[in-house]
């Protein structure tokens, strides 16, 4: 019974398996990518990037229709612009990197509705903008694979210089030159799982699969490994459980995935070991030292 | 002695106002130079130029063929964000980027530098204490552990011993005094001036303009200090373009 419940889908649907083989590439590349964001303070940066990454992806559905390859890549060259022209500012200039990627992605949501507007369809739009990862193609989902793979890849080449870039950036300005081209490599892999994300959650809801699990690790670890490994783990579990309830229930598989992440998000708010709740009303006898 | 940092007629400043200006002279490679002057006399200002971090308006300066590496530099107002999950040794180890670079390991020699670099500011025990949970003395025994493993040629060092208990900035004036004994050049930015009497045998009174700069019992002299205290801070929105006249760039 609870077999059939929790691994059945997965054994009789091929469609359930390739979901599940989408949804654990999509968190083994972009939890990290959340953490770093949530270290960052630019949780909300990767929200304004996916709007950013909406108006390309409607140019290249206007173009080709419905092909994921044409929407994929006006979805890179809208976020990258937008990325890379806020990250050059804002390091240019003294303007923040949030105010300046408002404007931005401001500019280029209104491009692409104006677009829209003139030329398009709306109803196969509401399909890029909540995704289908229960629709997962040979060739999306092989996609889906390479960004996750190249993503780790570029990541541990700009660890080091990324970390240190966000405890002490003018440290690492005296001692390398590393911080801007990993800044910007970063910024370039956040479009990259946004992009990749929206394949299976939509546009809107792509960022949720990187803040939520990072939400979630704060509360059970103090170090950046630990954050990772944790983050990675609750973005899995989320993405399986999201799909058996989806596929038990009538919830779209989208937001089925992130309303488990956000149930496990209330979970650690609550009894966290690093500042949860509960920790703190009930933190026990002081030590003697 | 060789020259280690060599100004001629240097003026720093932020939009065409200069915070230091026409400063011409030599710090001597080995040098142990207290920077002395009010607040907002340029002497942060005058720093962020040595690193590189800021332009000179006009003039130059030299730093003798030094790479910005071999330049270790502790700002008075660290962009630290203190709160990210990072321990004191893993912090403390970035200081060898020189050696490791953004993907060298750190091997077991690396290591024993950095944990001798820890137990030289006292902080036995902290190697895997977030930085966030330090005191404020705490937190400048690591930025100075740091500066210890970048083994820099040239150590910058802005007001280092603000809101520092004596004990911790006695521990840490030992190290600078380490520093000097090693040869290196070490410039700091200081406003206790028993201690650079104490300390550093030569002096630069700075007020935008340098006051003084020399041997440090002839350069605090109550007349200068006088002088250095009536610099007027404000910038003049409307004053005229410079014109550079070489009156002042020989105060010193």
């Amino acid at each position: 019974m609870l077999y059939d419940a929790l691994v059945g889908p997965f054994t009789e649907f091929e469609f359930m398996r390739r979901a599940l083989a989408a949804v654990i590439a999509l968190s083994l590349a972009g939890a990290p990518i959340g953490v770093f964001l949530m270290l960052r303070r630019m949780s909300l940066v990767g929200d304004a990037m996916a709007h950013a990454i909406l108006p390309g992806a409607a140019v290249g559905f206007l173009l080709s229709g419905l092909n994921l390859f044409a929407m994929t890549a006006g979805g890179l060259i809208a976020g990258f612009t937008v990325a890379i022209l806020a990250g050059v500012v804002a390091r240019s200039t003294g303007l923040k990197e949030d105010a300046s990627l408002a404007t931005f992605y401001l500019a280029s949501l209104a491009l692409g509705v104006s677009i829209v507007s003139i030329k398009g369809t709306n109803i196969d739009l509401l399909h890029v903008l909540f995704g289908n990862i229960l629709a997962m193609d040979n060739q999306t989902l092989l996609m889906v694979a390479f960004n996750a793979t190249v993503t780790l890849l570029v990541l541990a080449v700009i660890f080091r210089p990324l970390v240190i870039e966000s405890v002490d950036p003018l440290f690492l300005r005296t001692v390398s030159r590393a911080g801007g081209p990993a800044h910007l490599a970063f910024l370039a892999l956040v479009v990259v799982n946004l992009v990749n994300g929206f394949q299976a959650l939509g546009t809107l809801l792509a960022v949720g699969l990187m803040i939520l699990p990072a939400g979630i690790a704060r509360f059970w670890s103090r170090d950046i490994t630990g954050m990772i490994c944790i983050a990675v783990f609750a973005a899995s579990i989320s993405g399986y459980a999201g799909l058996v309830l989806s596929f038990q229930t009538r919830v779209p598989s989208g937001p089925a995935i992130i309303l488990v992440a956000a149930a496990l998000y209330i979970v650690s708010v609550l009894f966290g070991s690093v500042g949860g709740l509960v920790r703190q009303m009930f933190p026990g006898r002081h030590l003697e030292a | 002695m060789a020259a280690q940092l060599k100004f001629r007629d240097v003026t720093l400043g932020y939009d065409r106002h200069p915070a230091v200006h026409h400063l011409g002279g030599e710090v001597a490679q080995g040098a142990l130079l207290a920077v002395v002057g009010p607040n907002g006399a340029g002497k942060s200002t005058l720093f962020r130029g040595i690193v590189g971090l800021l332009k000179p308006l006009s003039g130059a300066i030299r730093t003798g063929g030094l790479d910005v590496r071999d330049i270790a530099y502790l700002p008075q107002i660290a962009e630290i964000d203190r709160s990210f999950p990072i321990s004191v040794f893993d912090f403390i180890s970035a200081g060898l980027w020189r050696g490791i670079g953004s993907f060298g390991g750190i091997g077991k020699s690396a290591r024993e530098r950095i944990l001798a670099a820890i137990a030289a500011v006292g902080l036995n025990g902290f190697e895997n204490r977030p930085v966030g949970t330090l005191s404020g003395g705490q937190m400048q025994r690591v930025l100075f552990a740091r500066v210890l493993l970048q083994d820099a040629r040239l150590i910058v060092l802005d007001e280092p011993f603000n809101a520092i208990d004596s004990k911790t900035s006695a521990d840490l004036l030992a190290l600078v005094r380490r520093w000097h004994g090693e040869g290196r050049t070490v410039l700091a930015a200081l406003h206790d001036l028993e201690m650079v009497r104490a300390n550093f045998p030569e002096t630069l009174l700075l007020a935008r303009g340098p006051v003084a700069w020399g041997a440090t019992e002839e350069v605090l002299t109550p007349e200068n200090l006088l002088v250095a205290m009536r610099m007027c801070e404000a910038f003049d929105d409307s004053a005229a373009a410079c014109v550079d006249d070489d009156s002042h760039s020989r105060a010193a």
